[in-house]
């Protein structure tokens, strides 16, 4: 199984993106999408983009759950109180590991956001941030 | 590069005792002030400046205490505010409390015009110090504060302005009125989702 994981910031704009993949099920923590999934991706999450905007209005959970769903794969939201968008596609529903993925990944942004050379908005470069998202992957997904 | 033990994301991010020197926050402000002061022209640009300085603090100040609050409690709830007066009270008692150590004194709304609402401290923390010559009468250095508080907002998709201005009554000659000013979106935005 693999997951596409995207941070999208207050502007629409991508501040993280990342392919993960599964250690459950013998996996060996290498995406497996297609190439052609690989380039729509990034549309799915896109496309989905407004739906969360209006859900985030409606309730006052961070944890948006399943919010939109694209030929057998799902997308997951979650909304920071700064209003950082939080996506995950996946092909399987599990919503309790998804949620504390998110959670962890708040945690994670928040000690990024408290760093006085990062402002709101910038891309995410720090190779610590990323092998710790694969850290978080391999314990939840 | 191996950052190892000592990385950003290795640090807890739950603490206990927030508290620091107030003589070291006062000299620290002072110098913010005086660093302003000699930058600019005006008392409306000094204010300005100071505002800006306070504004990148406000989304961090935000994500951290709704994240203190609430996930890092035993609640353990997962919650963001989507009303304006809950958002206010928010500030007025978490925000405040965890940067000042107190509630902040009176939330009101203005009676005339709709949006606005008023953040009030009698005894603001970072200027008690702070005593304004004759010339420059008109400024208040909360603009400092008053860029948090508009930092806070806008993270929150509360789009407004923030001034401050000194209101002063018996007892407490240096109180402060954080006057918000919402965008008139964001009333809008209001009626249509919660209808009033």
């Amino acid at each position: 199984m693999s997951y596409y994981f995207a941070m999208i910031g207050t502007r629409d704009n991508p501040i993280y993106e990342a392919e993960l993949g599964t250690f459950k099920q013998g996996g060996d923590g290498t995406p497996k999408f297609s190439a052609e999934m690989k380039e729509l991706n990034p549309f799915i999450i896109h496309s989905s983009l407004d739906i969360v905007e209006d859900l985030q209005w409606a309730t006052n959970s961070l944890y948006l759950k399943i919010i939109d769903n694209y030929y057998g794969y799902y997308v997951s939201a979650y909304v920071t109180p700064t209003n950082i968008k939080f996506m995950l596609l996946h092909e399987n529903k599990n919503e309790e590991n998804i949620k504390q993925f998110f959670i962890e990944v708040n945690d994670l942004y928040l000690k990024t956001l408290l760093n006085p050379f990062y402002s709101v908005n910038d891309p995410i470069k720090s190779t610590m941030f990323d092998s710790k998202i694969k850290l978080l992957t391999k314990k939840y997904l | 590069m191996n950052l190892g033990k000592n990385s950003i994301y290795e640090k807890n991010l739950s603490r206990r005792n927030s508290e620091i020197n107030i003589s070291s926050l006062s000299f620290l402000f002072c110098e913010m002030v005086s660093y302003c002061h000699s930058n600019s022209k005006s008392i409306s640009e000094l204010e300005n400046k100071l505002n800006i300085l306070g504004y990148s603090i406000g989304a961090k100040i935000l994500e951290l205490n709704c994240y203190r609050e609430n996930i890092l409690t035993i609640k353990k709830q997962l919650k963001r505010e989507l009303k304006i007066i809950e958002i206010l009270q928010f500030i007025h008692t978490v925000i405040w409390k965890n940067l000042f150590s107190k509630m902040a004194d009176e939330l009101e709304k203005s009676q005339d015009i709709a949006n606005e609402f008023m953040v009030i401290d009698n005894n603001p923390i970072i200027s008690q110090f702070i005593s304004v010559p004759r010339e420059l009468k008109q400024l208040n250095c909360n603009a400092f504060v008053a860029g948090i508080v508009e930092g806070v907002l806008d993270a929150a998709y509360f789009q407004c302005t923030v001034t401050a201005h000194t209101v002063p009554r018996d007892g407490h000659p240096l109180r402060t009125v954080f006057l918000i000013k919402f965008d008139p979106a964001v009333i809008e935005r209001e009626n249509i989702r919660y209808g009033y």
